[in-house]
């Protein structure tokens, strides 16, 4: 056991592995709680195609030479988060075919922008860190745990306090407009929010597994409760739990975080499968 | 428009995609009315609920909502709902979430908005079900429970698109019977868009008759007024038919009850 620990110790006495894990925790939080409404609403690929918007953004920031890419790639994305969201219904082209055709495309240009303008000699290594993550989550500055911090409380105090109206909107959104409470404002700042978070995730995990952060932990939590309140706080449990587990084997084993994460919110999703079907037997 | 007045259509036409199905609505809804709206499938019955409730925007026309009506004032009974299988919530959840409108941006519940929440449930007689997941409730049931919801909010007006479709006789006079105590003893204004002629007819104390746009509508309050008074037990008739009892297309409302039928099976 001690031969386990003692790393671990090691490992936790330096500043940058503590901050991987408390920013780590902190957005697999906030991606887990707004992926519930997700899901339920049938968006669950919206963190799909925005995360690849934003690989896309992030291609534009490095071509224009942007030092602080930030700012653009938020940009792009919430935009793109909105016209999504909004595009759900009654638009020309569905919610998800609209999905497709953003990520697809987004892909395919981001790609396209980092082959014609290379920042380094190793385009395939770039691509790869970017839609996959890396480990930059241990080079967080201080800045960046501070954002980090700010927006995944923001994202957990909209959920504490609103979350009746996130009831009603994800519940039955026509019954909510019909009596009045304000359906669209409620889209919008959600669509803010998704993309903050998908831009946010995007170190810790990378482009492409964003969405298995904001689906698999709903999932889970679904399998396991059955009130929408237990799902919501239980699904930011599970995936904070999974963050921590995949930190740590990720640290012990040298595997890729991202990837490390989400195999452990799969073998989570399996349990709560095998524990939901338990408990409809008995 | 009249202090009094809770909604008002003037000259409305709705309809999908630029396509009016009704036209020519003129209409002022009064505290303490009973509305019932008739037609045949697709005489735009539900469509014009529907742009009432702001869910459409109208063809042309416009629906105006009266000074004192606001949100947390209106309920609504949706047709049916495509809640999803898999959606977790329990019932007393879905129930309040009839109460948000009235809340505004408040994060937490009054005491006195868990009472009414608690006391639409019994009168539902869904109360001890209040823990249990909705989507473990039969039909009937998420019926039950739907319509708490929409009393929850409904505090001046309900709104019901074809409350008994599908409900059994038994459950379909219940329906009727907490629809009149809602409308008699609590004075909230009743919109309701029925098949059922015969009974909401004779239930009501105004009845829209939809013709399709091939006919004007013009029932308006003041006409209510002069063929019966407010509140009068004998139903106005008005559309292409004009003031006459028997509904005209018996084989299509024959129809719609086995199809009806067909459905709750």
């Amino acid at each position: 056991m001690n031969a386990l620990l003692d790393p671990l110790a090691q490992y936790f006495s330096l500043p940058f592995v503590r901050n991987a894990v408390v920013v780590g925790v902190m957005i697999a939080v906030s991606a887990s709680l707004l992926g519930v409404p997700l899901v339920l609403r049938r968006f669950s690929l919206l963190g799909d195609g925005l995360s690849h918007v934003a690989f896309g953004a992030m291609a534009v920031a490095a071509v224009v030479g942007l030092t602080n890419d930030m700012p653009l790639i938020l940009a792009i994305t919430i935009a793109c988060a909105i016209v999504l969201l909004r595009a759900g219904r009654g638009a020309r082209t569905g919610g998800d075919a609209a999905i497709a055709m953003m990520s697809a495309g987004a892909l395919a240009v981001g790609y396209l922008l980092m082959n014609l303008f290379p920042r380094s000699g190793n385009v395939s290594g770039d691509v790869c860190t970017t839609l996959f993550g890396s480990v930059s989550i241990l080079t967080l500055s201080p800045a960046d745990v501070a954002t980090c911090a700010i927006l995944s409380a923001l994202v957990i105090l909209c959920f504490v306090f609103f979350h009746h109206r996130i009831f009603a909107v994800t519940f039955d959104e026509e019954f909510a407009a019909a009596t009045g409470v304000g359906v669209r404002a409620q889209n919008l700042w959600a669509a803010v929010l998704i993309a903050i978070v998908i831009v946010l995730s995007m170190r810790l995990v990378g482009a492409l597994l964003i969405s298995a952060l904001v689906v698999f932990p709903a999932l889970s939590a679904m399998r396991l409760w059955r009130s929408f309140r237990a799902v919501v706080w239980g699904a930011a449990g599970v995936s904070a739990g999974c963050a921590v587990i995949g930190l740590l084997i990720s640290i012990l084993c040298g595997t890729p975080v991202g990837a490390t994460i989400v195999a452990a919110d799969i073998a989570c999703f399996g349990l709560a499968c095998a524990l939901g079907a338990l408990r409809r037997r008995t | 428009m009249n202090n009094d007045v809770l909604l008002a259509c003037q000259d409305l036409s709705v309809g999908y995609g630029g396509h009016a199905v009704a036209e020519g609505i003129t209409l002022a809804i009064h505290p303490g009315e009973y509305w019932c709206v008739a037609g045949a499938n697709g005489s735009g019955k539900s469509t014009l609920l529907r742009t009432m409730l702001g869910l459409l925007a109208p063809i042309a026309g416009a629906v105006t909502h009266g000074r004192e009506l606001r949100g947390g004032d209106i309920g609504f009974l949706p047709q049916r709902s495509d809640v999803p299988r898999d959606f977790p919530a329990s019932v007393a959840e879905v129930v309040e979430s009839g109460l948000v409108a009235g809340a505004g941006w408040r994060p937490f519940w009054r005491r006195a908005e868990r009472e009414r929440a608690r006391a639409m449930m019994a009168r539902m007689g869904i109360s001890d079900l209040a823990w249990r997941s909705f989507r473990a409730l039969s039909g009937g049931q998420q019926q039950r429970a739907l319509l708490a919801r929409a009393l929850c909010a409904a505090r001046r007006m309900l709104f019901l698109d074809e409350p008994v479709a599908g409900l059994d006789a038994d459950a379909t006079r219940e329906m009727y019977e907490l629809v009149r105590q809602l409308n008699q003893e609590d004075g909230v204004a009743v919109v309701m868009v029925s098949h059922d002629l015969d009974t909401a007819g004779r239930e009501a104390s105004h009845v829209l008759r939809l013709a399709g746009t091939d006919s004007r509508c013009d029932a308006h309050a003041d006409a209510a007024h002069a063929h019966g008074g407010h509140g009068a037990t004998r139903p106005l008739y008005c559309g292409a038919v004009g003031p006459l009892h028997p509904p005209p297309r018996h084989a299509s409302h024959a129809h719609d009850h086995a199809h009806d039928d067909g459905g709750a099976r």
